[in-house]
C-alpha cells in the first residue's frame, strides 16, 4: 500500500470499517513510514479530542432566557 | 452525554403525561449539547440560541408524539438539526453541491502539516480554552461538512443516523467526514504540533 492509499482510507480505518486484509496492509505500511504514522496518529487524536470534550455549561444569560421563555409559555397554557 | 436511561424513561413518561417540570429536567440534561450543536452548525451564538429555543419549544409541543424508538437525545437532536438547517437554507448556505454527486471517487487530499503533537491537548491547555479552540477550528469547515462533522464526531451520532437526518447518502457523509477530519487535523496541528507552541495563548502552554 502506498502513502496516498493510506491517507484515503484513514477515516474508515479509524472507524473500524476497513476490511481486515486492508487493515493489515495499512499497518504494514505504517511500520516503515513515519509520515503516514504521524498523520494517522494525529487524525486519531483529532477525532478523539472532539469526541471526548464535553460542551461548556450553558451561558447564564442563555439559560435565563430559555427558562423565561418556558415560564411564559407555562403561564399562557397551563397543563 | 448523559446516560441515565432508566431515570430518563420515567421523565419522558411524566413529560408526556403533562408534567412540565419533568420536561424541563429532561431538557436541561441536554440543553448545552443542543446549544453547542446550534452554534457549531450555524456558526454564531445568536442563531445557536435561537436553535436551542425553537427546538426546545417544538420538542415541548411534540413530546406526546415521541415514541421511544430512539433515545430522547437523538430525537431532540433531530429537531434541533432541522431548525439549524432551516437557518442555513435561509442564508443559502445549505444547497445541492454538484461535488456530492461524485463523492467516493475523489481522494485528492495531500497532508500539509506532518508533525506529531507535543503533548496531550487536554494537558496542554485548560478545558475552556480547549473548548474555544475546538469551536473555532470547526468554523473553518464549509457549512455542510461542519454539520456532518458536528453530528458524527461531536454529538456522537452514527454515520447512518447522520445521513438520515441530513437527507444525504452514506457515501456523501463518509467522504465529507473524511475531508473534515483531515482538515481539522491540519488546523489542530498548528496548535498542538511540537513546533507550534507559539500558537498557544500565552500562559497556558
Amino acid at each position: 500500500m502506498r502513502c496516498r492509499q493510506v491517507i484515503d482510507r484513514i477515516s474508515e480505518y479509524l472507524d473500524g470499517e476497513l476490511d481486515p486484509e486492508l487493515v493489515r496492509e495499512l499497518e504494514r505500511h505504517l511500520e516503515h513510514c513515519e509520515d503516514c504514522r504521524i498523520v494517522v496518529d494525529t487524525t486519531h487524536k483529532t477525532v478523539e479530542i472532539f469526541y471526548h470534550t464535553e460542551p461548556a455549561a450553558l451561558p447564564d444569560d442563555v439559560r435565563e432566557r430559555l427558562n423565561g421563555m418556558f415560564a411564559q409559555r407555562f403561564r399562557k397554557e397551563p397543563r | 452525554m448523559p446516560t441515565h436511561l432508566d431515570n430518563e424513561q420515567s421523565l419522558v413518561t411524566a413529560a408526556q403525561a403533562g408534567d412540565s417540570d419533568a420536561f424541563l429536567t429532561l431538557l436541561n440534561q441536554y440543553s448545552r449539547h443542543i446549544y453547542r450543536l446550534g452554534v457549531s452548525i450555524t456558526g454564531n451564538h445568536q442563531d445557536g440560541e435561537d436553535v436551542l429555543q425553537e427546538a426546545s419549544l417544538k420538542a415541548y409541543s411534540a413530546i406526546a408524539d415521541f415514541r421511544g424508538s430512539s433515545r430522547f437525545y437523538t430525537w431532540l437532536v433531530s429537531i434541533a438539526v432541522n431548525v439549524a438547517l432551516g437557518k442555513l437554507r435561509k442564508r443559502a448556505l445549505w444547497k445541492e453541491d454538484p461535488l456530492d454527486a461524485r463523492e467516493g471517487e475523489d481522494g485528492s487530499y495531500i497532508p500539509q502539516e506532518i508533525e506529531s503533537w507535543g503533548e496531550d491537548p487536554e494537558r496542554a491547555c485548560l478545558t475552556h480554552e480547549l473548548q474555544r479552540i475546538l469551536a473555532e477550528v470547526v468554523q473553518k469547515l464549509d457549512p455542510k461538512s461542519r454539520t456532518i462533522f458536528t453530528l458524527r464526531d461531536i454529538e456522537r451520532l452514527s454515520i447512518d443516523e447522520t445521513a438520515t437526518l441530513l437527507g444525504l447518502t452514506i457515501p456523501v457523509v463518509k467522504t465529507r467526514l473524511f475531508r473534515a477530519r483531515l482538515k481539522l487535523r491540519e488546523e489542530l496541528t498548528r496548535y498542538f504540533g511540537k513546533d507550534a507552541r507559539n500558537a498557544m495563548p500565552t500562559g497556558h502552554r
